[in-house]
C-alpha cells in the first residue's frame, strides 16, 4: 500500500474530514501529491478539484515539496523593522535556496507567511509547527544547520518563555509580555464560578446580564454580545453552537494568544456559560493554525475541566445543562477569521465568506444556529456573569463599557499585551508603553487606522477609533510608504478571491500605490486611489475588501503632506512604464541588440 | 467648417473593436457625414497628416511598435480612448503576463511540437518590433481621456461614445451599454 493511501485510509469518510486529512499528509509527506489528491477525493466522494482548492487555499498545504522541515518566515511589517531582511538572508544562504524554494538536499523548505501573532518578539518564525522568536541572522543558520542534521525542530528551542509557555505541554520560546493587568481579564477569578453562578440563573437572565454590562464583540465588528445570543437562543432549532473565534489573523494582534496561554479556563467558562444562555451543547474552538503549539495544553485544561464537573454532562450541578468543546485547527489564512468563512473552514472547506443573510445566528455551524464570539469577548462574559453588570458598566465610557486587551509592537520600549478601559488616548498608551517619539500609529491593524501625532488625543473606544487589539508604533525614521505597501500585499495574499473588486481591486491600488511611492504619481493618481478605495469597499462582500483600502485612504488622510511630496505637481501624467526596460528580456532572448530609440512624442 | 477627424489603430488586438465600430449599420453613413478618418486601418492612411480630434485606439502593447505608434496617437489626437478589454487591462495577449518572455518564445519558436527541427530560431531581424516583457494597457504607456468596455464594446456604445466626443457632449453610457451578460 502506498504512503498516501495509507494515510487517507486512516480517516474517517466524512468529507467534514477534509482538511484534517490534507493537514495529516502535509505534516507527513511535506506536501498533497497528485497520487494524495485522487486518494482524498475518492475516500471523502469530493472531486479532485474540490481538494486541490482545499490545498491551494491555505498557506501552510501545497501541491509541490515544501522540503522534509519548513521554514514560515513571517512577513509583517514589524517583522521587517525588526531586521527580517537580514534574517532571510541568512537563512537562504545556509538552505542555499531562495524562499519558496526548497534547499537542494530536499531538507529544509523556505516560506514567507502573513503575520504569525509574534508581533511583540519579531522576526519570528514557525518550523514544523514550533514557534521561534526574536530571530538574529545567527539564529536562523542555526535553525538550518540543526534540521539538516537531523534535530527535530523542538529540539532547537534553547529556552522557554515565561508563564505556561515552560509548561511541559507547551515547551514554546514565546514570551507573554504582560505589561498592564486589569482588572476584568486579569482579575482574580476562582475556577469554575462563572459555570456555577450562570447555571444559578436562567439562560434569559444570564443574557440580560450580558446585555445590560454593554459587552460589545472584541473581535472588530463589535456587535452587542447579548444581543447575540438573544438571536441565536431566539432561533427554532434541534441544536446550536458555540464558537470561539482564536484565528486572530489581524497583524498585530497577539492578546489572544497570551489569553489562550494564561487564561484558558476563563476562555472555557466563557463558552459553557454562552452555551448555556443560547442552548448549545457543543463548543468549537477554532485554533488558528500558528497556534497549534498550544493544542496539547489546550486539550488538557479541557481535560481537567471535564474532571472538575465544568464541562460535561450535567455541569456544574446543572440538573440538566451538558456542554463540552471540541477544537478544530485552521490552515493559515486571515480570511477565516471572518466569521462566515471560519464556519466553512471548521466544516472542512475552503474558507471563503458565506452570503448574509442567512447569518450564522440563523444558520451557522453544520447550517445550525451558531453564536461566534472572539476570545476575549467570552474570556470577558464569563467575568460579567461571576462580577455582575454593574460592575463592568463603571470601567470604560459610556458607550463602550469595560476593559479591551491590546496589543502593542512595533517602535516602542514596551512591546506586549496591556488590560486598559476604553476611553484610554494614544498619547496615555504611548506613554505605557515607551514611545515618546513616535510619527504614526496603527490602531486596529492594516484594516484600521494610520494616526498621525494631530490625532494621539483621539481616544480608543467603539465610537472613535475601534480595535480588535492591533497597535503598531511607528518611529520617527519609520517610511510611512513602506508600512503601507506591505500592508497592501498582506490584503493582496490574503483576499479569498471571491469578488472582483477585492481581488483586482486590490492588486490595483497596489500597483497604482506603488506609482506615488516611486515619485511617478500625480494628482490625478491620487483622485484614482481614493475613488478606487472608495469603490472597493462600498462592493466587497465581506469585511475584508470592506477595510482593504484603509491602509491608503487613512494615511492619504492623515498624513496628506507625505503624499504632496512624493507627487510631480502640475504635470498630467507621468508613465511608471519604461521602454528600455520592457525591452531587455525580449532583446536577451532573441538575441538582439536593444536599438530600440525612444521616439520623442510626447 | 471642416469636419472633426477621427484615428484609430489597433495595436494588440484582434481587430475585433474595429468589426464593431463597423457594426454601427447604416450609421456608417451618417458617421462618414459627420467626421473625416486620418491614420486609421480603415481608409488604409499610415500616417497622420492633420490634427486629430478623437483616437481610438484597440488593444494594449505587447512590442516596441505598439508603443511608438501609441504615441504619437497621443501626440497627434486630442482626445485618446481606450476602446475594449485588451486597450484597458490588456485582454487576452496579457495572459501571457505571468510567464518569462523567454519560455513564452522558447514555447513558440523552439519547442513547439510544430517548429520545423532545421529551424529553431527565436526571429531576430534587426526590422522586427521588439517584443515587451509583458503586455502593457494603453494608460500606463500614455494619458487616455476615456475608457469603452467590452470585448469588443458594442457597436451602439462605440456609436453614442464617438458621436458624443466629436460633438462635444458629455459621454453618457447608460447602463444597458455596458451591461454584458
Ligand atoms: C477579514 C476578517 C478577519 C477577521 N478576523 C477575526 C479574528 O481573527 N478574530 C476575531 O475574533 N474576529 C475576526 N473578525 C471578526 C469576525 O467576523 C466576527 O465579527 C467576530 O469573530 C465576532 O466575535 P465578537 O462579536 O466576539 O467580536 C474578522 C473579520 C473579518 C472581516
Ligand atoms: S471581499 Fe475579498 S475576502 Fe471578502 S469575499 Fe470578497 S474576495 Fe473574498
Ligand atoms: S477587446 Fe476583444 S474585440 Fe477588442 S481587440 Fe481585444 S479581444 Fe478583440
Ligand atoms: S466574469 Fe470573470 S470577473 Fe466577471
Amino acid at each position: 500500500m502506498t504512503q498516501e493511501k495509507e494515510i487517507v485510509l486512516q480517516h474517517p469518510k466524512d468529507p467534514s474530514a477534509l482538511l484534517d486529512v490534507i493537514r495529516d499528509v502535509q505534516t507527513r509527506l511535506g506536501h498533497v501529491p497528485e497520487e494524495a489528491v485522487s486518494r482524498i477525493a475518492a475516500h471523502l466522494k469530493l472531486s479532485e478539484a474540490e481538494v486541490r482548492g482545499a490545498v491551494t487555499f491555505y498557506h501552510f498545504f501545497s501541491l509541490t515539496p515544501r522540503g522534509a522541515s519548513t521554514v514560515y518566515l513571517n512577513d509583517s511589517i514589524t517583522s521587517r523593522m525588526n531586521g527580517r531582511t537580514a534574517v532571510a538572508r541568512a537563512f537562504e544562504e545556509e538552505a542555499d535556496c531562495r524562499f519558496g524554494e526548497v534547499s537542494p538536499d530536499g531538507r529544509v523548505g523556505l516560506s514567507s507567511t502573513s503575520c504569525i501573532g509574534m508581533n511583540d518578539q519579531e522576526p519570528s518564525a514557525i518550523v514544523d509547527g514550533v514557534v521561534f522568536t526574536k530571530l538574529s541572522p545567527d539564529k536562523a543558520r542555526a535553525i538550518v544547520r540543526g534540521l539538516r542534521d537531523g534535530t527535530p525542530a523542538s529540539g532547537l528551542v534553547a529556552e522557554f518563555g515565561d508563564g505556561a509557555n515552560q509548561s511541559s505541554l507547551v515547551r514554546a520560546m514565546v514570551s507573554n509580555n504582560i505589561r498592564k493587568r486589569g482588572p476584568v481579564l486579569f482579575g482574580p477569578h476562582e475556577p469554575g464560578a462563572a459555570v456555577r453562578k450562570a447555571v444559578s440563573m436562567t439562560p434569559e437572565q444570564v443574557i440580560d446580564e450580558v446585555k445590560k454590562a454593554g459587552l460589545l464583540g472584541r473581535g472588530g465588528a463589535g456587535f452587542p454580545t447579548g444581543l447575540k445570543w438573544e438571536f441565536c437562543r431566539r432561533e427554532k432549532a434541534p441544536e446550536r453552537y458555540v464558537v470561539c473565534n482564536a484565528d486572530e489573523g489581524e497583524p498585530g494582534t497577539f492578546k489572544d494568544r497570551v489569553v489562550l496561554t494564561e487564561l484558558p479556563g476563563l476562555l472555557f467558562e466563557g463558552m459553557a456559560v454562552a452555551g448555556y444562555a443560547v442552548g448549545a451543547r457543543t463548543g468549537v474552538l477554532y485554533l488558528r493554525s500558528e497556534y497549534a503549539y498550544l493544542r496539547a495544553h489546550l486539550e488538557a485544561v479541557l481535560a481537567g475541566l471535564r474532571k472538575e464537573g465544568i464541562l460535561g454532562k450535567r455541569i456544574a450541578g446543572s440538573p440538566k445543562f451538558s456542554f463540552d468543546i471540541v477544537i478544530k485547527s485552521g490552515a493559515g489564512a486571515y480570511i477565516c477569521g471572518e466569521e462566515s468563512a471560519l464556519l466553512e473552514s471548521a466544516e472542512g472547506k475552503r474558507g471563503e465568506p458565506r452570503d448574509r443573510p442567512p447569518f450564522p445566528v440563523q444558520a451557522g455551524y453544520l447550517d445550525r444556529p451558531t453564536t461566534v464570539n472572539n476570545v476575549e469577548t467570552l474570556a470577558t462574559a464569563a467575568r460579567i456573569v461571576v462580577e455582575g453588570a454593574a460592575w463592568f458598566k463603571a470601567m470604560g465610557t459610556p458607550k463602550s463599557a469595560g476593559t479591551k486587551l491590546l496589543s502593542v509592537s512595533g517602535d516602542c520600549a514596551r512591546p506586549g499585551v496591556y488590560e486598559v478601559e476604553y476611553g484610554l488616548s494614544i498619547a496615555e498608551l504611548l506613554d505605557m508603553a515607551g514611545a515618546p517619539e513616535a510619527k504614526a500609529v496603527q490602531v486596529g491593524g492594516p484594516s484600521g487606522t494610520c494616526v498621525s501625532k494631530a490625532g494621539y488625543q483621539r481616544k480608543i473606544c467603539f465610537s472613535d477609533l475601534p480595535t480588535g487589539g492591533s497597535v503598531i508604533v511607528f518611529g520617527p525614521d519609520r517610511d510611512i510608504f513602506e508600512v503601507v505597501e506591505n500592508f497592501m500585499e498582506f490584503f493582496v495574499e490574503e483576499s479569498c478571491g471571491w469578488c472582483t473588486p477585492c481581488r483586482a481591486g486590490n492588486v490595483l491600488l497596489k500597483k497604482k500605490f506603488e506609482k506615488v511611492a516611486h515619485g511617478k504619481g500625480t494628482e490625478g493618481d491620487l483622485r484614482d486611489l481614493e475613488a478606487w478605495g472608495k469603490l472597493v469597499k462600498a462592493t466587497s462582500r465581506c469585511g475584508l475588501g470592506q477595510t482593504s483600502p484603509n491602509p491608503i485612504l487613512t494615511t492619504m488622510q492623515n498624513f496628506p503632506e507625505l503624499y504632496e511630496a512624493r507627487i510631480q505637481k502640475g504635470r498630467d501624467f507621468v508613465p511608471e512604464f519604461d521602454l528600455a526596460a520592457a525591452i531587455q528580456d525580449g532583446c536577451a532572448a532573441a538575441n538582439r541588440r536593444p536599438a530600440c530609440k525612444e521616439a520623442d512624442h510626447e | 467648417m471642416s469636419k472633426p477627424v477621427i484615428a484609430t489603430a489597433s495595436l494588440a488586438g484582434c481587430f475585433g473593436c474595429h468589426m464593431s465600430l463597423l457594426d454601427i449599420d447604416e450609421r456608417i453613413l451618417g458617421l462618414i457625414d459627420l467626421v473625416e478618418f486620418n491614420k486609421s486601418p480603415i481608409d488604409d492612411i499610415k500616417t497622420f497628416t492633420k490634427p486629430v480630434d478623437v483616437g481610438l485606439i484597440e488593444g494594449g502593447c505587447c512590442n516596441s511598435e505598439n508603443v511608438e505608434v501609441l504615441r504619437s496617437f497621443r501626440k497627434n489626437c486630442k482626445v485618446l480612448v481606450s476602446v475594449g478589454e485588451c486597450a484597458i487591462m490588456g485582454g487576452l495577449p496579457a495572459m501571457r503576463n505571468g510567464i518569462p518572455i523567454r519560455e513564452c518564445l522558447e514555447e513558440a519558436y523552439l519547442n513547439s511540437p510544430t517548429v520545423d527541427p532545421e529551424d529553431r530560431l527565436i526571429p531576430n531581424d534587426e526590422d522586427l518590433p521588439i517584443i515587451l516583457d509583458k503586455v502593457y494597457p494603453c494608460h500606463e504607456v500614455v494619458k487616455i481621456d476615456h475608457f469603452l468596455p467590452g470585448c469588443p464594446p458594442s457597436a451602439d456604445l462605440i456609436w453614442e461614445a464617438v458621436t458624443a466626443l466629436v460633438e462635444g457632449r458629455p459621454l453618457q453610457l447608460t447602463y444597458d451599454l455596458i451591461k454584458f451578460d
